[in-house]
């Protein structure tokens, strides 16, 4: 077990050890709900619910004070993988090609041709030149293209403010902090996967081993401590910043003040916290 | 960690890495598909006990019972799947309520209560005369069953009937939300081209009624050789009429939907016609080519106004046709929605298991199971009308 895993364990403990009487309240509240059909009600009940959860314990954090969100800057990106190693080994991420907590996609348009070429560190080339699925490295196919344009764009959890995946979860096991983070109960997940067909950026994959699903937590357990995210540290380049939006001279609110940002599949209405520069039409 | 996926899709395009470990499997095509067959049996249990058309009575207890069998194996194919089974009581203990899901066991408990119940009534007088005849432990049961009450008289069994037919009718729209439920379960993830329609409850409600009758269809064709009993021609004809009818409106339903994609033509229709002519292309084929035969077969069995063996043939050929369609059809919808990949830039292909806890023989043995159950309520509490001797 991580030591994310761990905090995320606690957290969760905290969360099934809720109080009974303020479970009990939060479901004939919501039933009143859609006994007079009134969405709103539900959404209150909601968030009257997670306001009465317990913050979780970690020394010197507290939960309300904080307002996270991520910027990428593909103009930046040179396709390294660094940040997907990274997330790997902090996180415990199932070694192969099938299970990611962040990705890089590479956009290749060769001259003449109207649709990009797309692939990821999962292309089954790119496992073969790097000579491994735990290892990662995007081939050298375009050597002899003629490339007209090209770029990198890493993925990972929008941490939504509307989460569809929180929306559909049974269980309330995946919830969304009052920071602003989407996290997973470990402890409480029953592991139907609702939630991975729910999320429509496809970063949320399922642990096999355990029988839950898991996604990134933008580290959790290291910004709760005052660190950045290990993506966010590896990266050589700073195509990734992290940031508090409540601090105005934080990288983030920098970022989103100088750049003009876009996010993705905004027509979902899951209002994404991963704000993205220099990135094309065909992206998604 | 290391991940060990021998049943990672294959794709073609681009896709997200995650999205090569398909989360819905086999198991649960076959849910919707079972929850189907339920609803589909209970309405036509209900167009007798609601709507007094006397020609379906000698389906009518059976039909019940029928459509309990089936709904006691509702939640395996569901447990079956879940990382973690021994929470499943999680989504029931505390339920999340902006999930479809959290709705579930609330939903088929309730369904399973009112079977029962109308079970109980429809069949209190046999139960009565059971425990009066029956001697042993079988005989204790049956006394058991009558809860205490024996009372055979006119007004009692005319109360029966009542009962049962108020139970009937909270049980029409009850069988609607139970499948209406299961279409809104795919219908509202908007993550998913393929199946984020409005259309998609009153689609798997109608096609869910189709592939009830046809399993009626064969199982009273079934049991009626093993009984050496005739079939009921006017029965044959009323389920023909029944299923013709709600056939034709889930494909015209179906039908105009498809339409309509492909004549609005949205960002990634490419994508979704590429679905249909590959990883789904014979499961479409399958799915409206039965269902065109079975449209074909009724249409004359009711024009020509067959009867006797070749309208038990024509309609038995229908019956399995019917089944064989709704559940291609589950397949196009639970499988091809998840090969359908959410970059719209790519496609997967699904296989699945034989041999694993979401295995086809998994499959094979959660659906064998409620015809196994069926056998054995049936032998307990017969819901055959004694033949006049």
């Amino acid at each position: 077990m991580t030591q994310q895993d761990k905090i995320i364990e606690s957290k969760g403990s905290n969360l099934v050890r809720r109080n009974f009487f303020l479970r009990m309240l939060g479901i004939g509240t919501a039933c009143a709900g859609a006994w007079v059909g009134s969405g709103n009600l539900r959404a209150n009940a909601q968030s009257a619910e997670v306001a009465a959860a317990p913050s979780p314990k970690i020394p010197d954090y507290d939960w309300n004070k904080h307002k996270w969100a991520f910027g990428v800057d593909a103009t930046r990106c040179i396709g390294c993988l660094r940040c997907v190693e990274a997330c790997k080994a902090e996180n415990g991420v199932t070694q192969d090609a099938h299970h990611f907590r962040t990705w890089v996609e590479r956009y290749v348009y060769l001259e003449g041709e109207d649709r990009a070429h797309v692939d990821s560190q999962s292309d089954a080339q790119n496992i073969a030149a790097s000579g491994s699925e735990k290892e990662f490295r995007f081939d050298n196919r375009y050597r002899d293209a003629k490339v007209e344009k090209a770029f990198f764009v890493p993925k990972l959890c929008n941490h939504c403010t509307h989460p569809a995946c929180v929306q559909v979860c049974p269980t309330g096991a995946t919830y969304q902090t009052k920071d602003g983070v989407v996290l997973i109960d470990h402890s409480y997940c029953i592991g139907c996967q609702y939630c991975v067909q729910a999320c429509p950026y496809g970063v949320r994959e399922f642990n096999h081993v355990m029988g839950v699903t898991d996604k990134c937590t933008w580290c959790y357990h290291r910004i709760t401590k005052g660190l950045q995210p290990a993506c966010v540290e590896v990266c050589p380049v700073e195509a990734r910043v992290f940031g508090d939006r409540n601090d105005p001279q934080s990288p983030i609110s920098k970022f989103l003040r100088n750049n003009r940002v876009s996010v993705l599949k905004p027509e979902t209405g899951n209002a994404p916290n991963v704000f993205y520069v220099g990135i094309d039409k065909e992206v998604s | 960690m290391i991940g060990t996926m021998a049943h990672a899709a294959p794709y073609v395009g681009y896709v997200y890495p995650n999205e090569t470990d398909i989360p819905w499997s086999v198991l649960i095509v076959i849910y919707p598909y079972i929850t189907g067959l339920v609803a589909g049996a209970f309405i036509v249990s209900s167009l007798y006990h609601v709507f007094g058309m006397v020609q379906y009575k000698p389906v009518a207890r059976f039909a019940l019972l029928t459509a309990v069998s089936f709904m006691f194996f509702v939640p395996t194919p569901l447990l079956l799947h879940l990382g973690n089974p021994q929470r499943a009581f999680n989504a029931v203990l505390t339920p999340h309520w902006t999930s479809a899901m959290a709705a579930f066991s609330y939903v088929a408990g309730f369904y399973i209560c009112l079977l029962l119940l109308e079970i109980w009534f429809a069949f209190r007088a046999d139960i009565v005369a059971l425990s009066k005849t029956t001697r042993g432990p079988l005989g204790t049961v049956y006394r058991l069953m009558t809860l205490g009450s024996d009372d055979v008289s006119p007004h009692a069994l005319a109360l029966d009937h009542k009962f049962a037919t108020v139970l009937a009718m909270i049980g029409i729209p009850a069988a609607g939300g139970l499948h209406g439920y299961v279409g809104f379960l795919f219908g509202s993830v908007k993550a998913r081209e393929w199946w984020s329609s409005d259309l998609m409850p009153i689609i798997f409600l109608l096609s869910a009624i189709v592939s009830g009758i046809g399993l009626l269809i064969v199982l009273y064709v079934a049991y009626s050789r093993v009984r050496k009993v005739p079939v009921d021609d006017a029965c044959m004809k009323g389920l023909a009429r029944t299923m013709w009818a709600f056939l034709l409106v889930v494909l015209v339903i179906e039908g105009l939907e498809l339409l309509e994609m492909f004549y609005k033509r949205l960002e990634g229709i490419d994508m979704v016609q590429r679905l249909i002519e590959g990883p789904i292309r014979y499961g479409m084929m399958i799915q409206w080519g039965g269902s065109l035969i079975v449209l074909a077969i009724l249409s004359v069995l009711i024009i020509f106004k067959v009867d006797g063996k070749a309208l038990v043939r024509g309609m038995v050929v229908s019956g399995v046709a019917m089944m064989i369609a709704v559940l291609a059809m589950r397949w196009n919808v639970v499988i091809g929605g998840q090969e359908l990949s959410k970059t719209m830039k790519g496609l997967l292909v699904y296989y699945p298991e034989i041999v694993s806890h979401e295995g086809l023989l998994a499959v094979a043995i959660v659906f064998t199971c409620p015809f196994v159950v069926l056998w054995l309520i049936t032998r307990f509490l017969s819901p055959w009308e004694p033949e006049p001797s």
